[in-house]
């Protein structure tokens, strides 16, 4: 397996324990198993299957589900290090045998931790003999995969302490935090890539020969960074309101209770509550929750906005055919799935699948948006060093759809 | 022999003048109005233990109406007055699992209280019990197995509605009041209760539903006969 498709396999699992995350959300099962990191006192890779039941499923499941996805970040972090890592996995997996015996000769009774540590230990150390004899990354590249494997570390430390400690709070970073892990991850896997060095090469190469490389000016690279910028906030808001385990804050869409703006007077408020029957979200709703909703559905609308124009701009700069366009369009066609599912969510009553599906599309939008702004980005650089290198008179700056797509470095 | 029942005679007699002057209220609330349909618990069917534990499918119990419109689970408690808690020596209450519901919905105990936490279920809970940050009280989230003995949990703060839940069973939803004197009662399920032991005096008195809000009243409570004070709260 190439190191390109093990980040890609790692981003794919990263998405679908952003899926279980949103499960265990949806079905407010977040607390139902108290301790951590151990499951019900077994140790989580022990927990008999037998008592998976209820919201137990959920949140054990994902728990499981971010081991893998932090054996595979610390798998992606160590291949960037090429045959560089080999020394540091042997040493690494003979400590960590160590630890294991000394684990069991402390507490025999607590063997499957034990265990796991000398498992986990033979495995670093035998993988180092089989471990890929390939160069390391550059240098940015390989701080990427430590910046990703300290954030899955912390990622899954704050999941353990939103737990541990009761702190709703946390689960607000938790879930804001595994939206840009997953970004980052994607950005690894594109770095990676086979297509980002050659493409890379013949933007180069095309720059210091003369033609100019795409013609991407810092206006739409501006607009695409404004709209990534915009969806963040808009899941970090979309994470405190699915953290406040109150359901719907407002009933129906495209109305809020019936109007075009709620009121959320203390009257207007004890009654939307009287009204309100949920089986699981039953706190009361607050004026603040009706004002945060109502400020996620307006920044939808201003992310649409914005999304559109800088689908529209690209394509007008670059031309329909070129892949920047191509890809700009998907995700105009993501944020249009992605604002459908927030209106089923609501239609549906916050059902858990579509919920979960929201927070997907989430993730992927802004995944998508992280992956158009490098991609922009380096265009826009090499345009700007083909502008300095003087060559700008021998092509015009606006150069003909055919000519533009002949030249571009991402066809 | 002869001292002991010296002894026994005192208690009587300190107790007697304890309750001395004492009077009670009593009262009921009532709701006006129809309230909205009540949801079927149908996530609680759909589950392959708890299912079985019904035979009929059971629906939420937002609005406990009774008899003559009485209005069940509301909360009812003397106003302004602090720092008289007999928690500690009161009878424990109980709160049960049962055919994955609490029972009962809604609790009030005094601080200090003990609350024994039942679980006659088949089936494992965990008892998530989220009082708000500011109150002081302290957080649980306890995993009960089928079969264990109660576990107990107390509160050291007034709050009230403290949602208590169940992580396994989302759908298992409890509230619990807690103050620090022991003048308040929960209504029945035909909405009557009553307070006992109360000083003659004028008092402010609330009743607090979760879904029908509140009333507030004052009363004028005397020695000898009981002093009656009904409440009407509104459906939405």
């Amino acid at each position: 397996m190439r190191l390109s498709r093990f980040a890609l396999l790692t981003a794919i699992a990263t998405l679908g324990l952003i899926g279980m995350g949103g499960l265990v959300t949806s079905h407010g099962a977040g607390m139902s198993v108290p301790d951590w990191p151990n499951t019900y006192g077994y140790n989580m890779f022990f927990f008999p299957i037998s008592k998976w039941v209820g919201g137990i499923f959920y949140e054990h499941t994902h728990r499981l589900v971010a081991s893998g996805v932090g054996m595979l970040t610390s798998v992606l972090a160590l291949w960037l290090y090429g045959k560089k890592s080999r020394p540091f996995m042997r040493w690494m997996g003979v400590a960590l045998l160590c630890l294991g015996g000394a684990a069991l000769a402390a507490d025999p009774k607590g063997w499957s931790n034990a265990l796991v540590l000398g498992l986990t230990g033979a495995a670093l150390s035998g993988a180092s003999f089989f471990w890929p004899r390939c160069e390391a990354s550059p240098k940015w590249l390989r701080r990427l995969g430590l910046i990703a494997f300290f954030a899955v570390v912390t990622q899954g430390i704050l999941g353990g302490l939103r737990v541990t400690e009761k702190m709703q709070q946390l689960g607000i970073f938790h879930a804001t935090l595994a939206q840009l892990f997953f970004a980052l991850v994607c950005s690894i896997a594109l770095f990676a890539s086979p297509w980002w060095e050659s493409s890379g090469a013949r933007l180069r190469g095309m720059s210091s020969a003369g033609p100019a490389p795409s013609d991407l000016r810092r206006r739409e690279f501006g607009f695409v960074l404004g709209a990534t910028v915009l969806i963040l906030c808009q899941l970090a808001l979309g994470a405190t309101m699915r953290q406040q385990h109150a359901g719907l804050a407002i009933p129906d869409f495209p109305l809020a209770y019936g109007r075009f703006w709620p009121a959320t007077d203390p009257a207007s408020v004890a009654s939307y509550n009287q009204h309100r029957m949920e089986i699981f979200a039953v706190n009361p709703i607050t004026a603040a929750q009706i004002l945060m909703q109502m400020a996620h559905r307006f920044m939808a609308l201003l992310i649409l906005i914005a999304v559109g124009v800088s689908a529209f701009s690209v394509r007008r700069r670059l031309g329909a055919g070129h892949s920047l366009s191509k890809l700009t369009l998907v995700w105009l066609g993501l944020i249009f799935v992605q604002a459908f599912l927030g209106a089923a969510t609501i239609w549906s009553n916050k059902a858990a699948d579509i919920a979960t599906a929201h927070v997907v599309g989430g993730a992927l939008s802004l995944a998508l948006g992280t992956i158009l702004c490098i991609i922009s980005y380096r265009n826009l650089t090499l345009v700007q060093s083909w502008v300095r290198a003087g060559t700008r008179d021998a092509v015009p700056i606006h150069p003909p759809m055919g000519a533009r797509a002949a030249t571009s470095g991402l066809h | 022999m002869m001292k002991c029942s010296t002894f026994l005679g005192m208690i009587a007699v300190a107790a007697a003048l304890q309750t001395a002057g004492a009077a009670e209220i009593i009262g009921a609330v009532t709701l006006s109005g129809t309230p909205p349909p009540e949801v079927k618990y149908t996530p609680l069917m759909a589950d392959p233990t708890c299912g079985k534990l019904h035979k009929t499918m059971p629906t939420t119990h937002f609005y406990v109406v009774g008899a003559n419109s009485g209005l069940g689970d509301v909360v009812v408690s003397l106003q302004g007055i602090s720092g008289q808690s007999t928690g500690a020596s009161a009878k424990p209450a109980e709160l049960d699992q049962k055919g994955c519901l609490y029972h009962p919905q809604i609790l009030a105990v005094q601080t200090g209280q003990k609350i024994l936490v039942k679980n006659s279920d088949p089936v494992i809970h965990n008892i998530d019990i989220q009082p708000s940050a500011s109150s002081g009280n302290q957080p649980f989230n306890l995993a009960q197995m089928p079969g264990t003995p109660p576990l107990t949990v107390s509160f050291s703060k007034p709050e009230m509605f403290i949602k208590v839940k169940c992580d396994v069973h989302p759908w298992m939803f409890a509230w619990i009041s807690v103050f620090d004197h022991p003048y308040f009662a929960v209504t029945d399920k035909d909405g009557h209760f009553k307070i006992e032991n109360v000083k003659p005096g004028t008092y402010t008195i609330e009743a607090i539903h979760r879904k029908a809000g509140k009333e507030t009243k004052t009363i004028q409570v005397k020695e000898g006969a009981p002093t009656e004070v009904n409440f009407v709260l509104k459906a939405p």
